[in-house]
């Protein structure tokens, strides 16, 4: 209709000054994308919890671990399943600035708790035999190209010295969600080579992964793993997945509240540029308007006018800033990708982005709307003179 | 009618086979064509013509702000088409005044500001700055309004306001393009009279572009330009 | 020859809207940018001021901190033996064995689980760290299962404050004193009897030995000699070396996210400026062109401009920096990544910052405001008066 292009042709009149507000607005939402993302990465590992895995640790703190021989007595907890077990190995590749989670596991259990982790049988079969094998997620390996076969030392941090591993498996996740940035070996290897070197820390074990038959049952089974090991030398504390990550998470709290309250700056430091334009432009269509109302257009089409212009403008730069933060996230999952293994851009990020641009074009429209709406005719035809 | 006695003293604007054209596109549309005159020290000359004709042209290329394709202009002995546009710049500070059509007052300056502004190109210091733009304003007779912003004064008042500017740096000529373009007739006869008064008690050489008869009558000399060159009848002069 | 300043003002003051408009924006992000500064500065001087220069810290070697480190009794009674180490005013060496270990307390505010440090200490920890004075109630008395607690820790968390008790490893320990550290990472820790909880939370080895030199001079030497011992396995750091080293990867982290966001945001501020600056020109041209008449030269629109904008950078900067300086008022309390451990830390303003945002609000400025001022500079006299 005529109104739409009127206004669509109004808001690339000044074609830099639009051009430079479209730049802007899609600078924000490129920030603001990239930002909520990052949250959803800190949270990543709550999103891949499952409801069937509880996590056992010391209920003192994750430093300390448990005796080995917890190992049977958590097995007959009615509801239990499966019980895996594993170490926190933090071993470093080379040097510090490599980082990515490493583990020490026992291999069948806890592949079996990991489904979603997706490996052939023969690599799954060359894992269980080799006691110095190890496994990684495709990313990880991808990232310093290691193929089966390949030896790779860590230098031991909590478990001195250097310690070698021949990869024997590469396993990809079965989702998106799936970190594919993990390092998992045996923990035989762990615990024998312990036995030897410091028999005090031998059969020891950094957590238990429980698996349970039905969702319904886990907060049973977890009190009840609790209450066997309440009173006793190393006391447990049983959690869901999700809760166990969840308390990372508050750990690091402040730094994620901070990061929330960053991305909301963005959009505010955006609204200020792109009410400018619109309070600018109003301002100089003033005699226009006037010009408009004598002619009988009425107060409504003015509104819808300005409206449409701002909105015109900060959805291109809407959508321009979408497209951007495609290739940006894909930078940073090459970059950073092992401190964030999950870096993708959910349908939700984009329905806020969406949401800021509607929020912003609007809220930038409303003093010009409010000036333009209450003009004189007469007063408005002087000013085009 | 026909020649009136030239003073014997060098023209203070010499014209010689200017030309000037602008691009439009691709093709560039002559405006001025081998144009040739002097006009006196002392003279007030009204430059008429119909829209098109160069006159504004004409009166830009005088007074430095514009450049010729060929030909020289001197102004006050000096031609000023050789100079370079900073030495224009400097030229133009002290030695031509301006008054526009819609008055080119600065809207943040008051009054006053507004005539002091030129002085800042000079040395001078702040008193004797002040010294010069009271004396300008009692010229115009706007000493009472001196702190007022253009927006607060009348049309008349502005235009005042503007030729106390382009007076207050003593300059040898006056350029004003269509001066009462813009004023009702009382105001425009306030204007045209201290134009008069400008030329006759202080000699000020005026050169002015109007399509008003009214103004054009007040000058001593009339010239008529018509596509780019002075017509046949160029040279006429009220009685 | 120059406009004057007051024209440049007013111009400003005529379009207050807009004037004010791309001042927040700039001011947000000099807010931004200022901020993180604060805390990458407040977080390193925490750490730093946490260690004394004459003091040295033994660990593992290849642990990062003490919390992965584990110094056997035997490698510790080695390095009691030191020439070295400094004596106190009773005469005994300056040295302690120390034991940190980690455990889980609950925050009072949101009940959200923190790691906080438990650590053992020695006759001699206290004069090794003269920083750290008592503010309330006593010294725990050694042996026994009583503990003091940093004052951080005592505000922030259940179960630390004077009078409270903690119970973990099957003790009860009670907190029967509150120390203040000020800005030190020490804050954030409690403070036990280093044989008391060894047995507690059965632990073989200490995690750490601190000792002041006798010689400041004379750590290297010292380093090399205890690094090449064949008897011991550990490393060597001053403990000012140390405590900075732990909070590197923070640092690091805190800088490059907060400086790649600043980038971004200052972008979106600098278009703002330019947007600004395009108008005004656009608006003045006639102006512009009738300045250019009366003689001003082309540079001196050019800087009436460029000030025009650098003036809503400075103003911008200003206010974001005032801005920021309120959050000095804010304690931050986080787990530090390479530590592991709760680490309370706040924001801190210094005249280095403050210059750094100034100068960073000032180039926003002057690149929003560069390519108008270039566009008004250029004009050409008629053209200018023509559209004006």
């Amino acid at each position: 209709m005529m109104l739409f292009r009127l206004l669509f042709r109004n808001a690339f009149r000044n074609r830099l000054r639009s051009g430079l507000t479209i730049l802007g607005v899609a600078v924000a939402i490129l920030a603001f994308g990239l930002l909520r993302t990052l949250i959803g990465a800190w949270y990543a590992g709550v999103e891949a919890s499952s409801a069937t895995r509880l996590v056992t640790r010391n209920a003192i703190s994750l430093i300390f671990p448990l005796p080995f021989s917890y190992k049977e007595k958590i097995r007959q907890v009615s509801g239990v399943q499966t019980v895996s077990w594993g170490n926190w190995f933090g071993g470093i590749y080379i040097d510090e600035k490599n980082f990515f989670a490493n583990f020490a596991v026992d291999p069948e259990t806890y592949l079996g708790l990991y489904p979603e982790y997706t490996l052939s049988p023969e690599e799954k079969a060359a894992f269980f035999r080799d006691r110095k094998g190890f496994v990684a997620g495709r990313k990880l390996a991808e990232k310093y190209r290691w193929r089966p076969g390949d030896t790779v030392t860590l230098k031991g941090t909590i478990f001195p010295g250097n310690w070698d591993f021949v990869l024997r498996g590469i396993y990809r996740g079965r989702d998106e969600s799936v970190d594919e940035t993990q390092f998992i070996f045996q923990w035989d290897y762990l615990n024998e080579t312990l036995k030897k070197a410091a028999p005090g820390r031998a059969d020891q074990v950094g957590f238990y992964m429980v698996g349970v038959n039905r969702p319904e049952v886990a907060g049973e089974v977890a009190a009840a793993i609790d209450r066997m090991f309440r009173n006793s030398m190393a006391e447990t504390l049983t959690e869901t997945e999700k809760a166990f990550q969840l308390g990372f998470i508050a750990m690091t709290g402040a730094i994620v509240v901070a990061i929330q309250i960053v991305s909301f700056v963005v959009i505010i430091i955006i609204l200020a540029v792109v009410a400018n334009t619109m309070a600018m432009t109003t301002r100089e269509r003033f005699g226009e308007y006037a010009v408009l109302k004598t002619l009988g257009f009425r107060a409504r089409h003015l509104a819808a006018l300005i409206l449409g212009e701002s909105l015109v403008i900060t959805l291109s730069g809407c959508a321009l800033g979408i497209a951007l933060t495609y290739p940006a996230a894909a930078l940073i999952k090459t970059k950073l990708g092992t401190y964030f293994p999950i870096f993708n851009i959910s349908a939700n990020t984009l329905y806020l982005d969406l949401a800021a641009a509607l929020l912003v074009g609007v809220a930038a429209a409303l003093i010009p709307l409010q000036r333009a709406m209450g003009i004189r005719i007469a007063e408005g035809l002087r000013r085009i003179a | 009618m026909g020649n009136e006695e030239r003073p014997s003293a060098p023209p203070m604007v010499s014209i010689r086979d200017v030309s000037k054209s602008y691009r439009r596109g691709s093709r560039p549309v002559p405006v001025l064509e081998d144009i040739s005159f002097d006009i006196a020290e002392g003279e007030f000359l009204a430059l008429m013509g119909p829209s098109g004709s160069g006159k504004s042209t004409l009166l830009n290329l005088i007074a430095g702000i514009d450049t010729v394709d060929s030909g020289t202009i001197l102004v006050g002995g000096l031609d000023i088409s050789a100079l370079e546009e900073a030495e224009l710049a400097r030229w133009r500070a002290t030695h031509v005044g301006f008054i526009f059509q819609f008055y080119n007052l600065i809207p943040v300056l008051t009054a006053y500001e507004n005539i002091e502004l030129p002085l800042y190109l000079t040395s001078l210091s702040r008193k004797e700055r002040q010294e010069h733009v009271e004396m300008a304003l009692r010229v115009v007779n706007l000493s009472d309004r001196s702190d007022h912003y253009p927006r607060q004064l009348s049309g008349g008042e502005q235009q005042r306001v503007a030729i106390a500017r382009a007076v207050i740096t003593d300059p040898v000529v006056l350029v004003a393009d269509e001066p009462t373009g813009d004023l009702d007739r009382h105001s425009a006869e306030e204007i045209l009279n201290l134009m008069e008064r400008l030329n006759e008690e202080s000699g000020k050489t005026i050169i002015m572009v109007t399509h008003d008869p009214r103004a054009a009558e007040r000058a001593g000399i009339i010239l008529h330009l018509e596509k780019g060159t002075l017509t046949n009848d160029a040279l006429s002069s009220p009685l | 020859m120059a406009l004057p300043l007051g024209y440049t003002l007013r111009n400003l003051w005529t379009r207050r809207l807009t004037t004010a408009l791309t001042i927040s924006g700039m001011a947000l992000v000099v807010f931004v940018f200022a901020a993180i500064l604060m805390l990458a500065e407040g977080l390193q001087t925490t750490l730093v001021e946490t260690g004394v220069f004459d003091n040295v810290v033994a660990i593992r070697k290849g642990s990062v901190s003490e919390v992965q480190s584990g110094v056997p009794r035997d490698q510790a009674a080695i390095l009691e033996t030191e020439r070295e180490i400094a004596l106190g005013p009773d005469g005994r060496p300056l040295f302690a064995k120390e034991l940190v270990v980690l455990v889980t307390l609950p925050k009072r505010v949101s009940g959200d689980p923190g790691n906080v440090v438990l650590r053992g200490i020695g006759p001699s920890s206290l004069p090794l760290r003269p920083q750290v004075k008592l503010m309330a109630g006593r010294l725990p008395r050694p042996g026994s299962l009583e503990m003091m607690a940093g004052s951080g820790i005592a505000k922030r968390f259940q179960g630390g404050g004077l009078n409270e008790s903690l119970c973990c490893g099957m003790r009860n320990w009670r907190i029967v004193g509150v120390f203040d550290a000020g800005n030190r990472g020490y804050s954030s820790e409690i403070w036990g009897d280093a044989d008391q909880l060894m047995a507690a939370f059965r632990r073989p080895a200490y995690s750490s030995a601190i000792f002041r030199l006798r010689n400041p001079g004379a750590f290297e030497s010292i380093r090399e000699r205890l690094e090449g011992d064949p008897r011991l396995t550990v490393e060597v750091k001053r403990e000012t070396k140390y405590y900075a080293d732990q909070s590197e990867m923070m640092a690091k982290f805190l800088r490059i996210v907060g400086l790649t966001l600043t980038l971004v945001f200052s972008l979106g501020a600098m278009i703002g400026a330019m947007i600004t600056m395009y108008a005004a020109v656009a608006n003045r041209t006639g102006e512009i062109g009738t300045l250019r008449a009366l003689g001003f030269q082309r540079r001196s629109i050019l800087l009436a401009f460029l000030m025009e904008s650098l003036l809503l950078g400075l103003l911008g900067g200003l206010v974001g920096l005032f801005l920021a300086s309120f959050l000095q008022l804010i304690t931050v309390s986080t787990m530090n990544f390479q530590t592991f451990s709760e680490l309370a830390f706040s924001f801190s303003l210094t005249p280095q910052i403050v210059t750094a945002s100034l100068l960073f609000a000032l180039t926003m400025g002057f690149v929003g405001g560069v390519l108008p001022a270039l566009r008004a500079a250029r004009m050409q006299i008629v053209d200018a008066l023509r559209t004006g």
